[in-house]
């Protein structure tokens, strides 16, 4: 049964207080490397979204028509990449021929969004969770929008880093994961708002 | 009955979503017919759009040079785009200089044909050509060296020596598709209805292992060139050429061709490095050219010599073997010319070499693999 979480309530848990990367800690490769140029952060955060958003709503009609009547629960990892997959791909196209600017400035980062974990994890929270089609809709653009969020903020947070006197053995990774855990942190105080579990 | 089910609804989803994806290319991809502009005019081509500028000119047999088969990783398939195709891919930008983005030089691999588009290429590029070649001997020369000889079938090849062309490697095993990888040529340019090539097995390298366990004598295979722009400058300056493992191939060319063309006044230093006597190959050959060109000095060198096996070259690192003998052996009263043909490592390695005895970067030419 799908638990009863009005959407409102679902989009702001999953943009902020159960947020995909700083809350679930998922997608964080693509999160880092790309976190040092905004431009690039701010068109891979749309392209996950959209894959988010797109991906969540198949696998859903997948996960309700194919794969619970036919038993193949064990199967929905499998299913559930080939779905991401094939959108990534399809998403990759589409970009090239409509904003040939946007494909550019993603670069190798759009199919990389394939491996993306976030995108998995959602599809996966939404099997968990029992989402009804409605919730998982709000559930995954909201999650997108979070990820999104975060890595608009990392970014701005990096362009402020680069004028510190950050200490010569942190500079790099070492102070991007220091910021991390302190902006998971500062979201963890979202925490006791809301919770959708 | 699960057996058949999980599988069955596995695959249906996925011819399904491959479906998908090969009706959203079919129109998506699809950018109708356009022009291809070659050399302000001198051909113009109707194809049909959506490819890379590369496979459109392998396809009116135009072959511009590509190591990696097209795959973005070599940087050889510069060529220059006189019309707008949009800003530079990520891709293409490690592999231009200053210069070449002041000329809007182009990755042709990385370039998808939208519009009409306008380039310009160099006209040998047009001499080009594909040869079906067989098969007519494979010698092992080392323990993971072999040389190959291909007969182009009446077809003649003309070219420098120093060329290279590049080897079609088919569809095999794993590999769904076809490659091409990039060989000096070692036969001279004299030889013009056979192709000789030195190809060293490279662990998990798609061609090198196809050639290494799959090609035999008979064996039909095509080729594509001649390439290059690493031949030997027209003048009389002294030549202090350096090799490793198959990088001998180019040499091979350029001396038997300077003692086919009666060139023997130029002297010639040659230094092989390897690393054990079992990585040393051609001795004889070079030691008879040595007999038969009174300027010619060649300087094999093991770097790591096995006691117990008899050796009376040089040994130590190459470039320790050149710094000693551009001090030492080589006479500073002539200027001199550095020809490289090996691995990125030792060609930096030797131009550290020269620069450190006065041979500026400029008199230094090199064929990187």
């Amino acid at each position: 049964m799908a638990p009863e979480i009005h959407p409102i309530v679902l989009l702001f848990a999953s943009v902020f207080t159960s947020n995909i990367l700083l809350a679930n800690f998922l997608g964080m490769c693509s999160f880092i490397s790309i976190s040092k140029d905004m431009k690039s952060a701010n068109g891979l955060g749309l392209a996950v979204t959209v894959v988010l958003t797109i991906t969540s709503m198949l696998n859903w009609v997948l996960l309700k028509f194919v794969i619970i009547p036919l038993d193949l629960i064990y199967l929905r990892y499998i299913i559930f990449i080939i779905v991401i997959a094939a959108t990534v791909q399809i998403l990759e196209m589409v970009i090239d021929r409509v904003s040939p600017a946007l494909y550019l400035s993603l670069g190798i980062f759009l199919p990389l969004i394939t491996v993306n974990c976030a995108i998995l994890g959602v599809a996966l929270f939404m099997q968990i969770r029992e989402y009804n089609f409605v919730q998982t809709v709000v559930f995954s653009f909201g999650s997108g929008i979070g990820w999104w969020l975060a890595i608009m903020a990392l970014s701005a947070i990096n362009k402020k880093i680069e004028k510190a006197p950050v200490p010569p053995a942190l500079k790099g990774p070492g102070i991007t994961l220091i910021t991390i855990g302190f902006m998971a942190m500062a979201f963890i105080g979202f925490s006791g708002m809301l919770s959708v579990q | 009955m699960m057996i058949i089910i999980a599988p069955g609804a596995v695959a249906l989803i996925a011819a399904i979503l491959a479906a998908a994806i090969s009706i959203v290319d079919k129109v998506v991809n699809n950018y109708g017919e356009v022009e291809l502009d070659i050399n302000d005019g001198k051909k113009k081509i109707k194809l049909d759009g959506g490819e890379s500028l590369l496979s459109s000119l392998a396809g009116q047999e135009i072959f511009v040079p590509s190591a990696c088969g097209g795959r973005g990783t070599c940087g050889a398939c510069k060529c220059q785009v006189t019309s707008d195709v949009g800003p530079y891919l990520p891709t293409e930008t490690p592999f231009m200089t200053k210069e070449n983005l002041a000329d809007n030089i182009r990755l042709a691999c990385q370039v998808k044909i939208k519009s009409d588009i306008s380039i310009k290429i160099p006209d040998e590029l047009f001499n080009i050509k594909k040869y079906d070649s067989i098969v007519k001997s494979i010698v092992d020369v080392t323990h993971d060296i072999k040389e190959v000889t291909f007969d182009l079938q009446g077809e003649e090849i003309n070219f420098e020596a120093g060329k290279y062309v590049q080897l079609v490697v088919p569809p095999h095993g794993k590999i769904k598709g076809s490659t091409q990888r990039a060989y000096s040529m070692a036969s001279k340019p004299g030889e013009k209805d056979i192709v000789r090539l030195l190809i060293r097995l490279v662990p998990g390298g798609i061609a090198t292992t196809w050639v290494h366990t799959e090609l035999k004598e008979g064996d039909r295979v095509e080729l594509v060139g001649p390439f290059g722009d690493f031949f030997r400058t027209p003048t009389d300056t002294t030549m202090v050429c350096v090799a490793g493992g198959s990088g001998m191939a180019p040499f091979m060319s350029i001396l038997f061709d300077m003692l086919d063309t009666g060139e023997l006044d130029r002297e010639v230093w040659y230094f092989f490095g390897a690393r054990t006597v079992k990585d040393m190959f051609y001795l004889d050959e070079l030691r008879e050219l040595e007999k038969k060109m009174p300027n010619f000095h060649f300087v094999p060198a093991l770097s790591e010599p096995e006691e117990g096996t008899p050796w009376d070259g040089a040994t130590g690192l190459i470039t320790d073997v050149l710094d000693k003998y551009l001090k030492e052996e080589i006479g500073t009263d002539k200027k001199r010319e550095g020809y490289l043909c090996g691995s990125p490592g030792m060609i930096n390695a030797c131009n550290n070499v020269f620069t450190a005895n006065k041979v500026s970067l400029d008199d230094i030419f090199y064929d990187k693999f």
